[in-house]
This record gives structure tokens, sequence and C-alpha cells, in this order.
């Protein structure tokens, strides 16, 4: 009898603490909604999404995001493009091709990657990198899209590492002896076998990256100049979503319309960061099957 | 039906996985158009023996090998990997079909060895489905996925992945452990069409699908070949004690 009570109490523990998880995404969100539906009452919605043009503080204000979602989009597909290749590959290397020894140094490197704090890197960025690109292009500041670029590329290498060779390592060996069986060579095996075997866990690595990239806010306002205009090259000073909420939070006066247009600018940054993690689920999903 | 004719002959194979010695001194021919069946108690090296014709064992780093085999007269160690490994086809215990479609699975072999021609391709995959008696089952849904035919249909299937890459020898490693008798039967009259054209080797842990198949029969014994003879001669008047004991029942 004295058992069968426990059994509940812990059932009913465990159950608590899986619907606070959903209640607090759920809070978080209406959190959101509940201030920037206060910006919508006194700036129109359609101004806000389309505008073109950021001037949180000049008189009448502007609160356009199209500046800042292009910022964050091309710093993203930026990052996205050299860390994907570099990334998979690295993944197949690890879990394909290296030796056993070489195998468990990498992984543990990879582990020392993604522990960096972002602001250690931002602080890279400012003293060598920007120079770097700085003097590389012929640019008047460092401080620009590609040097944020680099960067996130390189704080997204360890998610899409770590999550791409789990998936490769987790493709059945039975699918390389058959193709080996049928004579194919190494190569052959791992390019048309286990690459598409492996290839909805590699594409789930890829969201989360993203979504590791699109959310980061440290690195971004330190290198990349926070210029709130609409990029028209990654060699320019640009800001993100993040960076905006960030930089202005602290002078924007509780209770003004700025206020609540920065909450606007944060739930755009949720539901992105949302439907990106909802999509590398269903990827992770159809793996497991 | 068996013609004196070998086509694989092994000479003192010895097989090792780093200390452990898997087979001792094996020589046997395997002559050209036979079945022949390898029977055994579990750990007695039949797997490691058919392995070692197509070079798989190699992938395990701990593998060592000493001994000549001889493929088509030619020291196999002189034929590279991928041209010995299609002339010796292997067919495993769990059907291994590849996560594509049915006919992408068959087509998957003569495209690595560089066949581009889409009517040529056409034609192997048709020929030989045909050839494994799975043809008329799956001839309407060639594009759905392998991976959602039965056990014996996928069985089938891994036969006629093998076949389009035109083989001379198909190793079968106890193809039909995890199928139903239907399937079973099935799998194994495929098998007696198939030795007009093709050698075959089937390890198996069932004496009496040797029995029902192979031409000839091999005994393999704590990695040791203890007698190889017409399969009727082995079954019903064995030379050696020790089979005589397996066949009955007395041990393994």
């Amino acid at each position: 009898m004295n058992r069968k009570w426990t059994e509940t109490v812990i059932e009913a523990a465990i159950r608590l603490s899986g619907f606070l998880l959903i209640a607090f995404v759920f809070l978080i969100f209406l959190f959101l909604l509940k201030d920037s539906l206060s910006l919508f009452r006194v700036y129109p919605f359609f101004d806000f999404i389309a505008g073109t043009k950021w001037l949180p503080i000049s008189e009448p204000p502007s609160f356009g995001i199209v500046p800042l979602v292009m910022g964050s989009f091309m710093v993203t597909a930026g990052a996205i493009a050299i860390c994907v290749p570099i990334g998979v590959a690295a993944a197949l290397y690890i879990a394909e091709i290296a030796p056993g020894f070489l195998k468990t140094i990498l992984k543990s490197l990879i582990e020392v990657l993604a522990s960096i704090p972002s602001v250690v890197l931002g602080f890279i960025g400012i003293v060598w990198l920007g120079p770097f690109v700085k003097n590389l292009f012929h640019l008047r500041t460092g401080m620009c899209g590609l040097t944020g670029v680099f960067l996130l590329a390189f704080m997204a290498l360890p998610t899409i590492i770590t999550i791409s060779e789990d998936a490769l390592a987790s493709v059945p060996r039975m699918y390389k002896e058959a193709a080996y069986g049928l004579g194919a060579t190494k190569w052959q095996a791992l390019w048309r076998i286990v690459l598409p075997a492996a290839s909805s866990g590699i594409m789930a690595a890829i969201m989360l990256g993203i979504g590791r990239v699109i959310g980061e806010t440290m690195v971004v306002m330190m290198v990349t100049g926070n210029a709130p205009v609409i990029p028209t090259s990654l060699l320019q000073p640009l800001r993100t979503l993040t960076a905006t909420i960030a930089g202005e939070m602290g002078e924007a006066v509780s209770g003004s319309d700025h206020y609540y247009a920065l909450f606007a600018v944060g739930l755009v940054l949720f539901i992105i960061t949302f439907i990106l993690n909802f999509t590398a689920e269903r990827f992770l999903r159809r793996t497991r099957r | 039906m068996v013609e004196q004719d070998a086509i694989i002959k092994t000479l003192d194979l010895n097989c090792f996985y780093d200390e452990l010695q898997v087979l001792r001194n094996i020589n046997l021919e395997i002559y050209r158009n036979e079945i022949l069946g390898i029977i055994g108690p579990a750990n007695s090296g039949k797997t490691t023996f058919l392995r070692a014709l197509n070079r798989l064992n190699s992938l395990n780093i701990n593998y060592r090998q000493q001994g000549v085999i001889r493929f088509e007269g030619q020291d196999a160690t002189q034929i590279p990997d991928s041209v010995l490994r299609r002339k010796i086809g292997i067919i495993f215990a769990m059907p291994q079909v590849l996560p594509i479609t049915i006919y992408e699975n068959v087509a998957y072999g003569p495209r690595v060895h560089g066949v581009k021609d889409g009517q040529r391709i056409d034609a192997l995959v048709m020929e030989s489905l045909q050839k494994a008696y799975l043809w008329d089952e799956v001839k309407d849904r060639l594009q759905t996925s392998a991976t959602k035919l039965s056990g014996g249909q996928q069985q089938r299937l891994c036969i006629a992945r093998t076949l389009a890459v035109e083989p001379d020898v198909i190793l079968y490693d106890e193809p039909c452990s995890g199928l139903d008798p239907i399937s079973t039967a099935r799998v194994e009259d495929a098998m007696q069409q198939l030795s007009q054209q093709y050698t075959q080797i089937l390890v198996t842990n069932n004496t009496k699908q040797a029995a029902r198949v192979s031409h000839r029969t091999a005994f393999f014994l704590m990695g040791e070949l203890v007698e190889v003879d017409n399969t009727q001669v082995l079954y019903t008047n064995p030379s050696d004690k020790r089979t005589d004991d397996y066949l009955t029942g007395k041990f393994g």
C-alpha cells in the first residue's frame, strides 16, 4: 500500500516537471505577444514587419524590422555556407575515416570548442579577425558582416559536427558491408550509401546550427558594426535582431513604444527559432524511425 | 551437374582474429556451377571461410590470414578488392536491403562499377529480378522503398542485387536463418535455378537445408575441415565419425 503511494507521488512529480516545461514555453510566448500587441495598438503591424527603416529615437520614430531581419538573414546564410561543408566533412572524417585514438582526441577537442564563451570569441573578433578582414578587403572598418560570419560559423561547427557524427555513426554497419560486398570502394560506399542514409540527421544538425547562429547575440553585437541599415553586402556593417534587443533594451524607457517594439522583435526571433527547432525535430524523428 | 573444374581453390588457409585462430589449414576446391553446402556447429569458422573468399574479413583490422586462395587459377591477392567482390558476391544472414527504392537497390551495383547507360541498367534490373524469382511480385512497384518488402522478398532482392553485377560465384551466409518456411522454399528454388549459371556456396546451420539444396557438402568443426563429399554420400555414409555424430544430433 505504502509502495503504491510512493509510485503515485513520483509519477506526479515527473508529470509536473514535464508540464512545467510546456507551461514555460507557452508563458514566454504569451508575454512576448502581450507586450508586442501594446506596440501594434499605436504602430501599424504592416509598417513594423515591412518597414525599411529602424529609427527608434527619431521623431516620429520608425520601427521597420526589415534591416534587422536582413542583417540576421545575411549573417546566418553566410555562416551556414561556411560551416555546413566543413562541419559535415569533419563529421565524415571522424565517423568513418579517423583511426580510433584520433577520433577520441578530435571528439574531445570539439567539446572544448563548444565550451568557449561567445564573449571571448567576440574579443578575438575585435582585436584580431576584424583588423584582418579590414586589411584583406581594404575596408574602412573591419567591424562588418563578414567578421561576424566567420565567428558564427566557428560557433556553429561543434553543433553540426557532433550531431552529424552521431547520425553517421548510427548508420547500420550492414549497409556498408552490403555496398562493399557488391564491390563498391570506400568512397562510393560513403557517398552513395552512408551519407544519404544519414541525411535526415545531418539536416537536423544543420537546422540546429542555424538556430544557434540566429540566436547568438554577444558575438554579433561586438563585431558586426551595429548599423541598422539594409545591408547590400557582407562587407558593410550591419545589425541583427538579437543585437538590437541587447543593445537598445538598456536605454529604452520602460513602457514606451520603443520598449514594446523590442518585445515585438523578440517575438519575431522566437517564432523563427521555434520553426527551426520544430523542423529539426521532425528530421531527427525521421532518422530514428 | 558437377564439372570437376575448380573455380576457387584454397591451399593451407589459416585465419586469425588477433591471436585466436579460427580456421586451420583449409584445403578445399570449389567446382564450377556446383552448390557447395558448408555445415557445422556455431564457431566452426564457416562464416569466416566465406568472407575470406571475397575478402570482406579484411574490413576487420584485427584479421590476419595465411595461405593461398586461387580464383580462376590466379592468386586472389593479385585481384583488386572491387573486382574480386564483384565476381564473388555475397548474401548475408539478415537481408541487407539499402534504404532506397527496389529499383535503386538493384541498380546500385552496376552504377558503382561505372554502368551509366539507363537502358542497360533497366535491362539488368529486370533480368536480375527475374532470375531471383522476384520480378512478378515487384514489377509494379519498383519505385517504392525496398524496406517495405517482406523478409523473403528482401532476401531475394539481395540475390537480385548481387546478380546485377554479373558475378561468377555467389556466397550465402545462412541466407534463410531469418525466414519462414515458405520464404525459405522460394529462396532455395531460386538457388536451384541459378546453379545453371553460377557457382554457389551455402553456409547454413540447418543441415536439412544443405541436404536439400547442395550438390556437395563440407563439414567444418572447430576451424577444421573434417570432410567434404557428395551430399548423398556425406549424409548417408560419412567417413569421419564426428560428421556422423553431428548429423545424428549427438552434439552441436
